[in-house]
Protein backbone atom coordinates (compact mmCIF):
# COMPACT_ATOMS: atom_id res chain seq x y z
CA UNK A 1 0.00 0.00 0.00
CA UNK A 2 1.00 3.43 -0.44
CA UNK A 3 1.52 5.32 2.93
CA UNK A 4 1.49 8.64 3.80
CA UNK A 5 4.61 10.28 3.85
CA UNK A 6 6.40 13.45 2.48
CA UNK A 7 7.11 11.86 -0.77
CA UNK A 8 3.59 10.36 -1.44
CA UNK A 9 2.20 13.67 -0.62
CA UNK A 10 4.09 15.75 -3.18
CA UNK A 11 3.58 12.33 -5.87
CA UNK A 12 0.11 13.08 -5.38
CA UNK A 13 0.16 16.66 -5.90
CA UNK A 14 2.16 16.80 -9.10
CA UNK A 15 -0.35 13.94 -10.48
CA UNK A 16 -3.60 16.10 -9.66
CA UNK A 17 -0.97 19.11 -11.67
CA UNK A 18 0.11 17.21 -14.51
CA UNK A 19 -3.53 14.84 -15.11
CA UNK A 20 -5.34 18.46 -14.53
CA UNK A 21 -3.12 20.37 -17.13
CA UNK A 22 -3.98 18.14 -19.60
CA UNK A 23 -7.73 17.63 -18.70
CA UNK A 24 -7.38 21.35 -19.03
CA UNK A 25 -5.85 21.25 -22.57
CA UNK A 26 -8.42 18.72 -24.06
CA UNK A 27 -11.47 20.26 -22.47
CA UNK A 28 -11.08 23.95 -23.20
CA UNK A 29 -12.38 25.96 -25.56
CA UNK A 30 -9.63 28.65 -25.86
CA UNK A 31 -6.39 28.08 -27.31
CA UNK A 32 -4.28 30.34 -24.84
CA UNK A 33 -5.75 28.55 -21.91
CA UNK A 34 -4.60 25.66 -23.36
CA UNK A 35 -1.47 26.92 -23.78
CA UNK A 36 -1.11 27.75 -20.04
CA UNK A 37 -2.57 24.16 -18.93
CA UNK A 38 -0.03 22.39 -21.03
CA UNK A 39 2.56 24.70 -19.17
CA UNK A 40 0.96 23.46 -15.83
CA UNK A 41 0.95 19.76 -16.73
CA UNK A 42 4.67 20.00 -18.03
CA UNK A 43 5.82 22.10 -14.74
CA UNK A 44 4.29 19.08 -12.65
CA UNK A 45 6.27 16.28 -14.92
CA UNK A 46 9.16 18.52 -14.30
CA UNK A 47 8.29 18.09 -10.46
CA UNK A 48 7.69 14.07 -10.94
CA UNK A 49 11.43 13.82 -12.72
CA UNK A 50 12.77 15.62 -9.44
CA UNK A 51 11.16 12.69 -7.56
CA UNK A 52 12.32 10.08 -9.53
CA UNK A 53 15.61 11.33 -8.98
CA UNK A 54 16.21 12.55 -12.13
CA UNK A 55 16.95 16.65 -11.51
CA UNK A 56 18.89 17.15 -14.61
CA UNK A 57 16.29 16.01 -16.48
CA UNK A 58 13.82 18.36 -14.36
CA UNK A 59 15.88 21.04 -15.22
CA UNK A 60 15.80 20.69 -19.22
CA UNK A 61 12.04 19.68 -18.94
CA UNK A 62 11.35 23.50 -17.70
CA UNK A 63 13.68 24.86 -19.82
CA UNK A 64 13.23 22.97 -23.26
CA UNK A 65 9.30 22.65 -22.77
CA UNK A 66 7.58 25.63 -20.84
CA UNK A 67 10.81 28.05 -21.56
CA UNK A 68 10.98 27.53 -25.52
CA UNK A 69 8.05 25.22 -26.89
CA UNK A 70 5.61 26.49 -24.28
CA UNK A 71 6.29 29.69 -25.52
CA UNK A 72 6.52 28.68 -29.63
CA UNK A 73 3.16 27.70 -29.27
CA UNK A 74 1.81 31.11 -26.98
CA UNK A 75 3.44 32.69 -30.47
CA UNK A 76 1.51 30.45 -32.80
CA UNK A 77 -1.89 30.48 -30.87
CA UNK A 78 -1.36 34.38 -30.99
CA UNK A 79 -0.35 34.33 -34.51
CA UNK A 80 -3.53 32.54 -35.48
CA UNK A 81 -5.35 34.54 -33.90
CA UNK A 82 -8.84 34.60 -35.20
CA UNK A 83 -9.14 30.72 -34.26
CA UNK A 84 -8.52 31.10 -30.41
CA UNK A 85 -11.65 30.73 -29.22
CA UNK A 86 -13.42 27.55 -30.76
CA UNK A 87 -16.86 27.54 -31.55
CA UNK A 88 -16.92 23.83 -31.47
CA UNK A 89 -15.12 21.79 -28.48
CA UNK A 90 -14.98 18.29 -30.68
CA UNK A 91 -15.18 16.72 -33.92
CA UNK A 92 -18.40 15.14 -34.74
CA UNK A 93 -17.38 12.17 -36.47
CA UNK A 94 -18.64 9.24 -34.13
CA UNK A 95 -15.98 7.32 -35.28
CA UNK A 96 -13.04 9.13 -33.64
CA UNK A 97 -15.59 9.46 -30.71
CA UNK A 98 -15.93 5.66 -30.63
CA UNK A 99 -11.85 4.35 -31.32
CA UNK A 100 -11.06 7.32 -28.73
CA UNK A 101 -13.54 5.75 -25.54
CA UNK A 102 -12.09 2.41 -26.97
CA UNK A 103 -9.10 3.02 -26.48
CA UNK A 104 -9.28 5.05 -23.30
CA UNK A 105 -10.44 1.75 -21.83
CA UNK A 106 -8.01 -0.48 -23.37
CA UNK A 107 -4.87 1.41 -21.80
CA UNK A 108 -6.51 2.03 -18.81
CA UNK A 109 -7.39 -1.81 -18.41
CA UNK A 110 -3.89 -2.66 -19.76
CA UNK A 111 -2.24 -0.69 -17.20
CA UNK A 112 -4.51 -1.30 -14.08
CA UNK A 113 -4.96 -5.02 -14.29
CA UNK A 114 -1.55 -5.86 -14.32
CA UNK A 115 -1.43 -3.65 -11.33
CA UNK A 116 -4.21 -4.93 -9.23
CA UNK A 117 -4.26 -7.66 -11.10
CA UNK A 118 -7.71 -10.56 -11.82
CA UNK A 119 -8.06 -11.57 -8.76
CA UNK A 120 -7.38 -8.78 -6.31
CA UNK A 121 -3.22 -9.75 -6.15
CA UNK A 122 -1.23 -6.26 -6.19
CA UNK A 123 2.23 -6.98 -8.34
CA UNK A 124 3.37 -3.93 -7.35
CA UNK A 125 5.98 -5.15 -5.15
CA UNK A 126 7.16 -7.76 -7.06
CA UNK A 127 11.16 -6.16 -7.36
CA UNK A 128 12.55 -2.97 -5.62
CA UNK A 129 14.02 -0.40 -7.15
CA UNK A 130 17.31 -0.47 -7.93
CA UNK A 131 19.79 1.15 -5.29
CA UNK A 132 22.13 3.05 -7.45
CA UNK A 133 20.92 5.80 -8.65
CA UNK A 134 21.83 7.29 -12.36
CA UNK A 135 23.84 10.88 -11.67
CA UNK A 136 23.94 14.01 -14.04
CA UNK A 137 27.98 12.85 -14.06
CA UNK A 138 27.27 9.24 -15.54
CA UNK A 139 24.49 11.36 -18.19
CA UNK A 140 27.05 13.76 -19.44
CA UNK A 141 30.07 10.94 -19.52
CA UNK A 142 27.61 8.66 -22.12
CA UNK A 143 27.01 11.60 -24.26
CA UNK A 144 30.25 12.40 -25.20
CA UNK A 145 32.01 8.77 -24.91
CA UNK A 146 32.93 7.39 -28.30
CA UNK A 147 31.85 4.28 -27.40
CA UNK A 148 28.27 5.38 -26.05
CA UNK A 149 25.59 8.13 -27.48
CA UNK A 150 28.20 10.33 -29.35
CA UNK A 151 26.77 9.89 -32.52
CA UNK A 152 23.25 10.46 -31.43
CA UNK A 153 24.04 13.29 -30.05
CA UNK A 154 26.02 14.95 -33.07
CA UNK A 155 23.08 14.15 -35.17
CA UNK A 156 20.35 15.75 -32.64
CA UNK A 157 22.42 18.66 -33.00
CA UNK A 158 22.17 18.47 -37.31
CA UNK A 159 18.71 17.86 -36.50
CA UNK A 160 18.08 21.06 -34.94
CA UNK A 161 19.99 23.11 -37.15
CA UNK A 162 18.17 21.44 -39.93
CA UNK A 163 14.83 22.49 -38.24
CA UNK A 164 15.97 25.72 -37.80
CA UNK A 165 16.25 26.61 -41.21
CA UNK A 166 13.12 24.52 -42.00
CA UNK A 167 11.10 26.34 -40.39
CA UNK A 168 12.50 29.50 -41.25
CA UNK A 169 12.38 28.92 -44.87
CA UNK A 170 8.71 27.59 -44.38
CA UNK A 171 7.23 29.93 -42.24
CA UNK A 172 9.29 33.09 -43.78
CA UNK A 173 6.77 35.63 -46.41
CA UNK A 174 6.92 35.27 -50.34
CA UNK A 175 9.24 38.29 -51.39
CA UNK A 176 8.27 38.91 -54.64
CA UNK B 1 11.57 5.00 -3.02
CA UNK B 2 8.21 4.31 -1.33
CA UNK B 3 5.94 5.38 -3.65
CA UNK B 4 6.33 2.63 -6.66
CA UNK B 5 7.04 2.12 -9.75
CA UNK B 6 3.51 1.05 -10.91
CA UNK B 7 1.81 4.58 -9.77
CA UNK B 8 4.59 6.28 -11.83
CA UNK B 9 3.71 4.40 -14.96
CA UNK B 10 -0.74 4.68 -14.59
CA UNK B 11 0.35 8.04 -14.38
CA UNK B 12 1.69 7.79 -17.52
CA UNK B 13 -0.50 5.90 -19.22
CA UNK B 14 -3.16 8.12 -18.15
CA UNK B 15 -1.74 11.17 -19.45
CA UNK B 16 -0.64 9.08 -22.22
CA UNK B 17 -4.84 8.63 -22.84
CA UNK B 18 -5.28 12.06 -22.14
CA UNK B 19 -3.10 13.35 -25.15
CA UNK B 20 -4.50 10.20 -27.31
CA UNK B 21 -8.25 11.60 -26.74
CA UNK B 22 -6.63 15.37 -27.35
CA UNK B 23 -5.61 14.06 -30.41
CA UNK B 24 -8.68 12.27 -31.85
CA UNK B 25 -11.28 14.51 -30.72
CA UNK B 26 -10.34 17.90 -30.96
CA UNK B 27 -10.19 19.63 -34.49
CA UNK B 28 -7.86 22.68 -33.57
CA UNK B 29 -4.34 22.07 -35.14
CA UNK B 30 -2.19 23.68 -32.71
CA UNK B 31 -4.69 21.55 -29.74
CA UNK B 32 -4.35 18.47 -31.73
CA UNK B 33 0.04 19.47 -31.33
CA UNK B 34 -0.16 20.46 -27.57
CA UNK B 35 -1.72 17.20 -27.46
CA UNK B 36 1.22 14.90 -29.18
CA UNK B 37 2.94 16.89 -26.37
CA UNK B 38 1.14 15.38 -23.60
CA UNK B 39 1.79 12.06 -25.33
CA UNK B 40 5.36 12.76 -25.51
CA UNK B 41 5.62 13.94 -22.17
CA UNK B 42 3.46 10.34 -20.62
CA UNK B 43 6.28 8.63 -22.74
CA UNK B 44 9.33 10.70 -21.26
CA UNK B 45 7.67 9.65 -17.73
CA UNK B 46 7.20 5.98 -18.03
CA UNK B 47 11.02 5.93 -19.50
CA UNK B 48 12.18 8.19 -16.47
CA UNK B 49 10.61 5.56 -13.78
CA UNK B 50 11.67 2.34 -15.42
CA UNK B 51 15.60 4.11 -15.74
CA UNK B 52 15.35 4.94 -11.84
CA UNK B 53 13.61 1.67 -11.44
CA UNK B 54 16.90 -0.33 -12.60
CA UNK B 55 19.03 2.52 -11.77
CA UNK B 56 20.66 2.62 -15.17
CA UNK B 57 21.28 6.27 -17.45
CA UNK B 58 19.75 4.86 -20.73
CA UNK B 59 16.29 5.66 -19.89
CA UNK B 60 17.47 9.21 -18.74
CA UNK B 61 19.22 9.44 -22.42
CA UNK B 62 16.19 8.53 -24.17
CA UNK B 63 14.32 11.30 -22.55
CA UNK B 64 17.23 13.38 -23.42
CA UNK B 65 16.79 12.49 -27.11
CA UNK B 66 12.60 12.91 -27.44
CA UNK B 67 13.18 16.13 -25.69
CA UNK B 68 15.28 17.45 -28.36
CA UNK B 69 13.55 15.93 -31.44
CA UNK B 70 10.31 17.34 -29.76
CA UNK B 71 11.83 20.82 -29.91
CA UNK B 72 12.62 20.29 -33.20
CA UNK B 73 9.41 18.91 -34.33
CA UNK B 74 7.34 21.93 -32.76
CA UNK B 75 9.55 24.64 -34.27
CA UNK B 76 9.05 22.93 -37.88
CA UNK B 77 4.91 22.19 -36.70
CA UNK B 78 4.20 25.40 -35.64
CA UNK B 79 5.84 27.11 -38.84
CA UNK B 80 3.76 24.80 -41.23
CA UNK B 81 0.69 25.61 -39.01
CA UNK B 82 1.06 29.56 -39.23
CA UNK B 83 1.92 29.34 -43.04
CA UNK B 84 -1.43 27.14 -43.66
CA UNK B 85 -3.09 29.33 -41.61
CA UNK B 86 -1.90 32.52 -44.19
CA UNK B 87 -3.11 30.91 -46.99
CA UNK B 88 -6.39 28.80 -45.37
CA UNK B 89 -7.58 32.04 -43.15
CA UNK B 90 -8.18 28.20 -40.76
CA UNK B 91 -6.32 25.11 -38.84
CA UNK B 92 -8.94 23.41 -38.44
CA UNK B 93 -7.83 20.19 -39.60
CA UNK B 94 -11.48 19.37 -41.26
CA UNK B 95 -11.07 22.24 -43.48
CA UNK B 96 -7.55 20.65 -44.83
CA UNK B 97 -7.93 18.41 -47.68
CA UNK B 98 -6.43 19.00 -50.34
CA UNK B 99 -4.71 15.70 -50.73
CA UNK B 100 -7.58 13.95 -50.60
CA UNK B 101 -7.31 13.91 -54.90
Amino acid sequence: MIEINAQSIAFAILAVLTLGGGLGVVLNRNLFRGAIWLMVSLFGVAGIFVLLSAPFLAAVQVLVYIGAIAILITFAVMLTRSMTNLGERFVRRTAGIVVAVLLFFFILLGTILPVWGVDGTRYDDVSAPAENVATTRELGVALVDGNQFVLPFEVASLLLTAAMIGAIVIAREDEE
Amino acid sequence: MEVSIASYIMLSAVLFILGAMGVLLRRNAILVFMSVELMLNAANLALVAFARHWGQTDGHLFVFFVITVAAAEVAVGLALIVAIFRTKKSINIDDLHELQG
